[in-house]
């Protein structure tokens, strides 16, 4: 591969994605779909548009239906335990930051690294206590899930998912629900991540977000698709998106609250 | 055109209203008793198989895990066993010594003692008791983890949520039911005595504990050994089983402990059956 075209992390060629309670029930069919290392795109839609259910086929926890899905150049289908590594250098974020009930926010956020690389809770205590630095949840570190407001869990979840340093990071939705001092946060952190975060040693990373919300991912260089009429439809910039005719797109920037965004 | 017979095609029996006539309604609850089986099978296998293989597995973690659970599921309910050994050895002497001594036989007090106790209230007991205390507990926290989507997020940080959650809770389960079941056998044998004494039965304890040492044979040591291991195992199985493998509400984990408890205390019946079998041949 020559330097001018680098291999897509994410390719999905003519694929059909069932949902995931019901295998055989099709949500999205013939998606083609690739992104390219260091690109930031927002994938759109209505509520129960299966937003969800495309990230989790592209994050390789869910097989296509039909068609060919790619993460890294390997078929996601053919995955097992063998490919495990592979797979760690995507991370998934599930909606609302869902954590384990049982283990204080801490413990949560080291459980990743210690499971995956066999380590004791005082080899991860510098990882982990950067990581709750970042986030800015010192207040919550020894505390257990249920005593953290909601809106911070989304943290928690994120910055779990960061332990493990994936390449690709897929975020399912993760301004939802959250205040505008949140939301502003959260935007401005990933897209820190997406130039090069300290954490990821300056080095950039891939993201893609699923989001009811247009207008707080407002910027020229990230790309945007709608997911609609179980069809993926890029949308292409953000100069495009403003401009398209597209009756949900209109829509949904409608309905989008124009919060601040950073410039950057 | 014929569709080829698949499980899953069985499942719609869960959903069907139920049938009017006797015959379908007993043909339903066949089906499903079958499902349940299968799915408790396939289960218990794929446990077997990540115990087998993911023993040693990330053991920093594990480690501490199956601790709490072999804490949780024997060490913490010895003083629950103390007391059912004091109280079993008192309601199976009380009741045998008076129709025994009325025809003089107390002879054969060891022997009532080992065929009540050791071979069959002292297991079962303890698997019932443990289903009680511990299964319970273990499915609605397996079935709330289920609800709250951490199950999902446990896969998709890569770890195996059989090996994370089944695995300490089977292994605590097994093993705490097999130490406990000794425990209460030999709190029981003695407090059998301790009752015996007070009721001025001339009996010494020598006599007593021949009695009983002539009455066991080895296959009881064999059989009590892998009956409690089965139990516990089982046990172990059918809570995590309904706590995790199917999607769960969570207004569904109280309806789910029901009848994980209910199954549990089938699947001990059965599983002891099996073992009558090897005293009747």
């Amino acid at each position: 591969m020559s330097e001018n075209s680098p291999a897509p992390v994410i390719e999905l060629s003519d694929v059909d994605i069932a949902t995931m309670q019901d295998p055989t029930s099709l949500t999205f069919s013939e998606v083609n779909w690739s992104v390219l290392p260091g690109e930031f795109w927002a994938l759109t839609g209505q509520e129960l548009s299966g937003k969800t259910d495309f990230l989790l086929l592209t994050a390789g926890l869910m097989p296509p239906m039909e068609g060919s899905c790619k993460l890294f150049g390997v078929e996601t289908r053919t995955f097992s335990e063998a490919e495990l590594p592979m797979r760690l250098r995507v991370g998934y974020v599930y909606e609302g930051g869902p954590l384990f009930n049982s283990l204080t926010i801490a413990e949560n956020v080291a459980l990743p690294l210690r499971y995956q690389k066999n380590l004791s809770i005082e080899t991860v205590a510098t990882q982990v206590a950067k990581l709750v630095e970042l986030f800015e949840l010192e207040p919550f570190a020894d505390l257990m899930p249920v005593n953290v407001p909601a809106a911070w869990r989304y943290r928690v979840a994120l910055a779990r998912a960061l332990i493990l340093k994936p390449e690709v990071l897929l975020l399912d939705n993760p301004l939802a629900g959250m205040v505008a001092k949140h939301r502003q946060w959260m935007v401005q952190f990933l897209d820190q991540l997406w130039q090069g975060h300290e954490w990821f040693d300056g080095r950039p990373i891939t993201l893609v977000v699923a989001t009811d919300d247009l207008h707080p991912w407002q910027n020229n260089r990230r790309k945007f698709a709608l997911l609609e009429d179980q069809k993926f439809i890029p949308l292409g910039h953000w100069k495009d998106v403003e401009t398209t005719t597209h009756p949900t797109v209109k829509e949904l920037l409608t309905t989008s609250a124009p919060v601040f965004y950073p410039k950057i | 055109m014929a569709k080829s017979f698949e499980w899953s095609n069985l499942q719609v029996f869960r959903r069907a209203p139920l049938p009017r006539s006797y015959t379908d309604y007993f043909g339903r609850k066949l089906f499903l008793f079958l499902l349940t089986l299968q799915g408790l099978g396939a289960f218990s296998l794929i446990t077997l198989g990540v115990i087998v293989r993911k023993f040693n597995v990330a053991d920093s973690v594990m480690g501490p895990r199956i601790r709490r659970e072999i804490h949780r599921a024997g060490i913490s309910l010895l003083p629950m066993f103390g007391f059912t050994a004091l109280a079993l050895g008192f309601l199976v002497i009380g009741q045998t010594l008076s129709v025994l001594a009325e025809v003089g036989a107390t002879q054969y007090l060891g022997s009532t003692m080992v065929i009540v106790i050791v071979r069959e209230l002292g297991p079962l007991l303890t698997a019932v008791l443990v289903l009680a205390r511990v299964g319970t507990a273990n499915v609605i926290e397996l079935g709330t983890a289920r609800a709250q989507g951490e199950v999902e997020t446990l896969e998709a940080l890569g770890i195996d949520p059989v090996h994370y959650l089944v695995m300490p809770r089977v292994i605590g389960m097994t093993l705490g039911i097999f130490s406990l079941t000794i425990y209460l056998i030999i709190g029981a044998l003695a407090s059998g005595y301790l009752w015996a004494f007070l009721q001025n039965l001339p009996l010494t304890p020598a006599v007593y504990f021949s009695q009983l040492a002539d009455s066991l044979t080895w296959l009881d040591f064999a059989m009590l050994g892998l009956k409690s291991l089965a139990f516990g195992f089982f046990i172990g199985i059918v809570a995590c089983y309904h706590g995790l493998a199917q999607p769960l509400r969570i207004e569904d984990v109280s309806r789910v402990t029901v009848r994980a408890v209910t199954q549990g205390i089938i699947v001990c019946v059965l599983v002891d059956a099996v073992f009558i079998m090897a005293y009747l041949v």
